[in-house]
């Protein structure tokens, strides 16, 4: 090229948006790309909330999830009305409980005279933001001091009366991380076995092909089912999530180890890789150093698209009583609330956190989807 | 083609020990056996268990020897024919499993059918109408199949059934014909009651299949053949469905293997969800109460299912498509 442009203009000069092109690096060219894509965009941005929802979790939450109290159970949730008297004044109405002579259920009736106003960054219970600053702000909140009548319920409670929202939030930390965890712990899986089964082949190939075969024809949810039943009953909160996310990785590591055994045995030949070994790289710096990043991005997008079968596999699991239990909070385990038709026929409140599982799976599906188009040089 | 066959049943041999070995530990691992949690369930009743009578429960029901004995002796018993015997039900194991592991494939064949029915068509559409609203309209309901867990979709549509016509979905019979013997009338029932379950269990793979046919057959509308074909003056219908669909069709039919253990899985749940007759609800309360023979079985008999299922959409693949012989998938 440079030879090129020194013996005179060519016919086709490259114009100055093509010469940006031949001098980006990889990561630009995908990030360019990547742009292009919208839904991809907007659904990276909504996994990037969420995950500013599982750092701040606590900030959000404005009553501590764990409190309960049996003379609010099953309040449906509370509508915010924005306006008083024409100024903006945030409030809520307060709810009056009182029991249906007929059915012995609680109803709950809006008092329209009793208005709860909704304070911005106001006082609430303890807890230590990032796990580091010891802080008692919340987001919104209400005057401190009150009797139970007066506090809000944005998303309704549940039987024992805990706040669903400040739950959904504890739940959401809960729910995502697992997945993170467990998406990495079937990365190093993925990236050893289908490493080595990719760049060594042979016997090691054959063998370690086998065994992905094998685990994929076996039908999963009766084997977490029964390993997640032998978890000791007996075992903290703490173990039972690195458990929960041991046994989900375990099982999840072999589609990644497939694409990424794919990339090693296509860059295998590839002139750049014969050359640095012939040159007497090591071989832990030819995998390194020489193939892995040109491989890094399809790694990536591959990662995020396994993270969506990670939170659904916990949530099912914990939605059986067979995963996470309570008093641990995931999406899952507020689920189980709603196992029940009659219940939720009631209360369809109790079905709303559905909604955060579906709204983060598809943002995954679709983010990952971009990023393997973006990461794919011959794309089009 | 035989050598291929061969490899492959080969390798199922291969799985169906793996998944012995696995439903096995499994049943192994929880600390504490049957026994222990009987004990714990009749001191909960009220009733004590004198540590004589829990002596002559664990010889009775062989749990004291050490665990390749436990191993060696369900090993033999099942090439007897025999899975053993329940301890919770107090049964055979087989009589207790029964007809509901027949129902379970029941429901997974229809939805394994439902997902063939619905995604082809749709597939071809997509492709053929690339960017209409259709495909728009199918790749965003895809989407959504892909994200809402079927157990989600189950506990939805039964609060809509419930709420909106009050009538209960669940269940795979109505309730006069639940216990009755099998008859044309109960048959009926049965194909009545199948569509809801099946469509709940076939959506996800519906909406992968329909991804993965619309992108292949993309890929082939674009060669040259395709030109050719049309420009010889052939209609448009025979244009695409005689070459680009088969063709398309190929890598569409590779992924039955994988449908397979996944509807059967989600089946576990829904079953639970739904309420049907199926070994899913069964499985969950073995495993809760440590009902090792009745769990270790049902964990047992679906991987092997799967497997026999896996390995004929293997050879139906090797018999549709010449090219993929001996190809080292």
């Amino acid at each position: 090229m440079a030879v090129a442009a020194d013996a005179g203009p060519l016919p086709s000069a490259p114009t100055a948006d093509k010469q940006r092109i031949f001098v980006a690096s990889q990561w630009q060219l995908m990030w360019w790309r990547f742009r292009k894509h919208r839904v991809a965009v907007a659904s990276a941005i909504v996994v990037g909330g969420f995950y500013l929802a599982v750092l701040g979790a606590d900030f959000l939450a404005y009553s501590d999830p764990n409190a309960s109290e049996a003379q609010r159970g099953l309040m449906p949730p509370q509508a915010i009305h924005w306006f008083d008297d024409g100024r903006f004044r945030p409030h809520v109405y307060g709810l009056k409980g009182a029991r249906d002579p007929k059915t012995f259920k609680r109803v709950y009736q809006a008092d329209p005279g009793q208005k709860i106003p909704i304070r911005f960054f106001a006082q609430g219970f303890e807890y230590r933001f990032l796990g580091l600053i010891p802080m008692s702000r919340h987001l919104i909140g209400v005057d401190p001091g009150r009797d139970a009548s007066g506090t809000i319920f944005l998303l309704g409670t549940d039987v024992q009366g805990r706040d669903l929202w400040s739950r959904l939030m504890f739940g959401t930390r809960i729910s995502l991380t697992i997945g993170l965890l467990g998406v990495t712990m079937s990365l190093v899986l993925g990236v050893v076995l289908g490493g080595f089964s990719g760049f060594y082949g042979g016997v090691a190939d054959t063998v370690i092909q086998r065994i992905i075969e094998i685990l994929r024809s076996i039908p999963t949810i009766p084997l977490w089912m029964g390993l997640a039943a032998a978890l000791p009953r007996d075992w903290t909160i703490l173990q039972v999530y690195f458990a929960i996310t041991v046994i989900i990785s375990l099982l999840g590591w072999t589609e990644l180890a497939r694409v990424i055994r794919g990339r090693f045995l296509a860059l295998r030949e590839e002139d750049f890789v014969v050359s640095a070994r012939l040159v007497g790289c090591t071989q832990m710096r030819t995998i390194f150093v020489h193939m892995v990043p040109s491989f890094m991005s399809h790694i990536i997008a591959a990662t995020t698209l396994a993270l969506p079968a990670m939170i659904i596999s916990e949530t099912a699991l914990s939605f059986l009583g067979l995963g996470l239990r309570p008093p641990a909070i995931s999406w899952g385990v507020l689920l189980q609330q709603a196992q029940n038709v009659q219940t939720v026929a009631i209360s369809p409140w109790l079905m709303l956190p559905a909604v955060p599982v579906i709204v983060v799976v598809m943002a995954f599906n679709f983010l990952g989807d971009g990023l393997r188009d973006a990461a794919d040089p011959y794309g089009r | 083609m035989l050598a291929d066959i061969g490899r492959r049943a080969l390798l199922a041999v291969f799985t169906v020990w793996a998944i012995y070995m696995l439903a096995f530990a499994i049943i192994q691992l929880p600390p504490g056996d049957y026994v222990s949690s009987y004990i714990a369930q009749m001191a909960s009743m009220g009733s004590v268990v004198t540590d004589e009578e829990a002596q002559n429960l664990r010889i009775q029901y062989g749990l004291g020897q050490p665990i390749y004995v436990q191993y060696w002796k369900w090993m033999k018993q099942i090439a007897e024919g025999n899975f053993g015997f329940s301890m919770e039900w107090r049964r055979p194991v087989t009589e207790v499993i029964g007809e509901r592991l027949w129902l379970t494939v029941v429901v997974a064949v229809s939805a394994l059918l439902l997902t063939w029915v619905l995604a082809l068509p749709i597939g071809i559409y997509s492709a053929v109408r690339q960017y209409s609203i259709g495909d728009y309209a199918a790749t965003f309901v895809g989407f959504l199949g892909l994200a809402v867990p079927n157990f989600l979709l189950a506990l939805v549509l039964l609060y809509l059934g419930f709420t909106l016509f009050n009538a209960h979905i669940g269940g795979l019979f109505s309730p006069e014909l639940q216990d009755a013997p099998w008859s044309l009338a109960r048959v009926w029932d049965l194909l009545k009651h199948l569509p809801i379950p099946a469509l709940i269990l076939g959506l996800a793979g519906t909406a992968q299949q329909i991804r993965i046919m619309r992108a292949n057959l993309l890929d082939e509308l674009r060669k040259p053949y395709v030109v050719t074909a049309r420009s010889k003056g052939l209609t448009e219908a025979r244009v695409i469905l005689k070459y680009p669909v088969r063709l398309a069709l190929n890598p569409f039919a590779s992924t039955i293997g994988y449908t397979l253990p996944y509807i059967v899985s989600g089946s576990i749940i829904v079953s639970l969800v739904l309420g049907l007759p199926t070994v899913g609800p069964l499985l969950l309360k073995a495993l809760i109460s440590q009902d090792m023979f009745l769990a270790g079985t049902i964990v047992l008999l679906l991987g092997i299912m799967t497997v026999i299922g896996t390995l004929i959409s293997d050879i139906v693949l090797v018999w549709i498509d010449p090219r993929i012989r001996l190809e080292d998938t």
